[in-house]
């Protein structure tokens, strides 16, 4: 059972994608798991071939207990390991939180319902997949939501429980405010270069090729980054551990609410395009459900940005055991001094929260700056 | 294409951006950014669906064009009666 989060004790094995005898890949998805995070899909990191499964469907066992025994090629079957506890388990302690999702049925699609009722639901913790809708086409509308939260306050909730995907993020920001000594910088960055170059290089590509704003802030802050290595890593009880390489985890919201911030692994050392294939299919997954273990658990800074809702800035809480995120807020046109005039330009706010028991304001400043400069010269991204 | 034909199009590539709610049933007038919950992600894949499809390549300075049913009915219209 993989750790998808600091703290995470335990998950609920939901289904087998192999089965015993089947050849398995490193990288092959071989089953679901359910978190407090939503369903996620669990991948193999040896090649060879499953020889048995160790946890049935429907258990729950805590963090590190051997899922299935794989043969290596040639290799001779090996012995079974400790086999997992029998006791029951409790429920997994809350984790993380730029988290949760009202996820990913691990089978059949999300039901029909409007952006406001889902986003309702989360609020009341009504299951819409236990509601009748009375809109268009069946869909589920706010009303019907109102309605269900006053007939049954505690109804039986379906396979995601809203209230504890909200008490997973309670219990994670609390966490992480009562352990993180939080300092917070802002800055306005100039976009115009950025956003001109953006603009040119995509006007002569067909859709599926071009850029969002959104590619060249990630790259940005990953570039950046190198040379910041105390606000790229993990804190724990033993200190702080910088990561070797920058996996920027990118914020991801879902339609009718919550959101996760699955990881874009290598982010600095990846061309643009290839971001942008990265970040697309990031998106497309979070929303059908299909992210994988790895991609909650290797995240080593989050990037965050609530621009498309129109807020001009974010001040973020930092994702344990994550030491800095990084919140960018609208790209908006504003008044600009320069010279001894002042223009309007297209301008974003960028903010960095960070841990004090491990970076201090003076470098994290100096960071925020090397991520302007990277913007000032976008062909550098 | 007729017009029905290229509204047809168009719902049937922003139902498959969002299987929550059928954008049949929203107003033709209706913002998709508020109305389907559209961010710049979603209205770049649906110019992405509607350039495979239709063969009509929507620059980046008309996207505002086509943030709600009818309008994206009228530009894409207009496009292919100038190709």
């Amino acid at each position: 059972m993989p750790s998808l989060g600091a703290d995470m004790a335990a998950g609920k094995l939901v289904e087998w994608l192999k089965k015993p005898g089947d050849a398995v890949r490193r990288g092959d998805i071989v089953a679901v798991v359910e978190t407090q995070k939503g369903a996620i899909e669990v991948e193999i990191f040896e090649t060879g071939v499953l020889s048995e499964t160790l946890v049935p469907p429907g258990a729950t066992v805590p963090v590190g207990t051997p899922l299935a025994l794989i043969v290596g090629e040639g290799e001779p079957a090996r012995a079974r390991p400790t086999p997992p506890p029998e006791r029951p388990i409790a429920p997994a302690p809350p984790t993380a939180p730029p988290p949760v999702a009202p996820p990913p049925a691990a089978a059949g699609a999300r039901p029909l319902a409007s952006p406001a009722a889902r986003r309702l639901a989360a609020a009341r913790g009504v299951d819409l997949a236990a509601l009748t809708g009375s809109g268009p086409g069946g869909a589920v509308v706010s009303a019907d939501v109102e309605r269900a939260a006053e007939r049954a306050p505690a109804a039986a909730r379906g396979r995601i429980d809203l209230a504890a995907m909200r008490q997973a993020i309670a219990a994670a920001m609390a966490r992480s405010k009562r352990e993180i000594p939080h300092y917070y910088l802002s800055t306005s960055i100039d976009m115009t270069t950025a956003l001109a170059w953006l603009e040119a290089r995509n006007a002569d590509r067909p859709p599926a090729e071009r850029l969002l704003p959104a590619v060249l802030l990630v790259k940005a802050v990953a570039l950046a980054l190198r040379r910041f290595p105390e606000l790229n890593g993990f804190h724990s009880a033993d200190g702080f551990r910088p990561a070797e390489d920058v996996h920027v985890g990118v914020a991801i919201a879902l339609r009718g609410g919550g959101l996760v911030a699955p990881a874009i692994r290598d982010t600095a050392a990846r061309p643009l395009d290839d971001l942008m294939a990265a970040f697309r299919d990031l998106v497309a997954r979070v929303r059908a459900g299909t992210l994988r273990s790895s991609e909650l658990s290797d995240p080593t800074i989050t990037v965050s940005s609530l621009g498309e809702r129109g807020v001009e800035g974010m001040l973020a809480v930092i994702y344990p055991p994550q030491v800095a995120i990084v919140g960018f807020g609208s790209v908006t046109r504003r008044p600009w001094a320069t010279d001894d005039r002042v223009e309007v330009r297209p301008a974003v706010t960028a903010s960095l929260a960070g841990d004090h028991r491990v970076s201090d304001g003076h470098r994290a400043a100096l960071f925020l700056r090397e991520v302007d400069d990277l913007l000032q010269s976008p062909e550098r991204l | 294409m007729t017009e029905n034909e290229i509204r047809n199009v168009v719902i049937d590539e922003m139902r498959n951006l969002t299987p929550e709610i059928d954008p049949a049933e929203i107003s033709g007038d209706a913002d998709i950014r508020e109305a389907l919950d559209f961010d710049s992600m979603d209205i770049l894949n649906l110019v992405t669906a509607l350039h495979k499809r239709l063969g009509v390549d929507i620059p980046e300075a008309d996207y505002p064009k086509i943030t709600t049913v009818d309008g994206a009915v009228a530009y894409l219209r207009e496009r292919s009666r100038a190709a």
